[in-house]
């Protein structure tokens, strides 16, 4: 077997079981540091399946994003802890998700093997394209930016549209300007 | 099952994880990580599929100027350009579920999805 196979199952079982504690440990903070390392694992993963920009961003974003939840999770304690367990519902969950895993456990055995991706095959589809000929269309030696910022540059400005909305929301909704009548009492409660 | 698949079911079942831990669990900021561990299930799936034996980063260098001999051994770049749009967009959205989470807890002093729920009217 290949040693990328080997080094590849390592750091998913890191990430599964990663995984596993964030979900199952009642403290919140341990919930996010584990999340933090799954996301650390798969920057380590994109570095080894030859995607150096993914892992690149996935970092930064990581860090992004595990800074602002240790913020949230640090200055409010939860002291709420699961009182009553759900044996029935949990156990229909794990059901339906066992056989999701079944279904789609069949279902990958019939993708392309690992390794061997429609890329390789003897009809390549657009990505072939876009390797044979994207110097010359493009000018770009980085093939992902490629695709990116010219063959798929509409995809990007809409990315930039989501990135914005979600920040204008995300300010909208945390402002304090705006609550500042409800708060002196000039408007009646809803 | 065949060897060829196995690190597709690896990340079905991180996904899965991510699924039950929306799913089953009552805090919004379990969920929320839930959410999280799903994107990265998800992203690695479509970034495996790129995978060739072998594979280059789809860079080139000045020495490589055979168009043909570099296509030969550069992985798929088309799925890593569309998973590094959805990590970016995945961090839009997390930061809005967050802030969403923020005024929740002002308002009800919980981040138990029950609690809030009786607290409602």
């Amino acid at each position: 077997m290949d040693p990328i196979m080997w080094l590849l199952l390592a750091l998913l079982a890191f990430m599964i079981i990663g995984a596993l504690i964030a979900a199952e440990t009642e403290d919140l903070l341990s919930s996010v540091v584990c999340v933090g390392a799954v996301g650390a694992g798969l920057a380590i993963i994109d570095l080894f399946l030859g995607a150096p920009d993914l892992a690149i961003t996935q970092v930064a974003v990581e860090v992004l994003c595990v800074v602002f939840l240790i913020r949230v999770v640090l200055t409010r304690r939860d002291e709420t802890h699961e009182t009553h367990k759900d044996t029935l519902a949990i156990g229909s969950v794990v059901l339906v998700l066992g056989v999701l895993l079944v279904l789609g456990g069949w279902a990958m055995t019939t993708l392309h093997p690992f390794g061997e991706p429609l890329l390789a095959s003897a009809d390549p589809g657009v990505a072939g394209q876009y390797l044979a000929g994207g110097l010359e269309q493009t000018g770009a030696a980085n093939y992902v930016m490629a695709v990116l910022l010219d063959y798929r540059a509409y995809d990007t400005l809409g990315e930039a549209t989501v990135i914005f909305v979600s920040i204008i929301g995300a300010y909208a909704i945390l402002r304090k300007t705006g609550r500042v009548h409800h708060a002196l009492g000039n408007e009646p409660d809803r | 099952m065949t060897i060829g698949a196995l690190p597709y079911v690896l990340a079905l079942v991180l996904m899965l994880i991510g699924l039950y831990v929306i799913v089953a669990k009552k805090n919004i900021i379990k969920i929320i990580l839930g959410i999280a561990i799903l994107e990265y299930a998800v992203n690695l799936f479509l970034l495996l599929l790129g995978y060739r034996n072998g594979g280059a980063a789809p860079i080139r260098s000045p020495e490589q100027t055979d168009n043909v001999v570099f296509a030969a051994g550069a992985v798929d770049p088309v799925p890593q350009a569309l998973v590094l749009t959805s990590i970016v967009i995945g961090v839009g959205c997390l930061a809005l579920m967050v802030a969403l989470a923020i005024r929740l807890h002002e308002k009800f002093g919980t981040f138990d999805m029950t609690r809030i729920r009786e607290l409602k009217g």
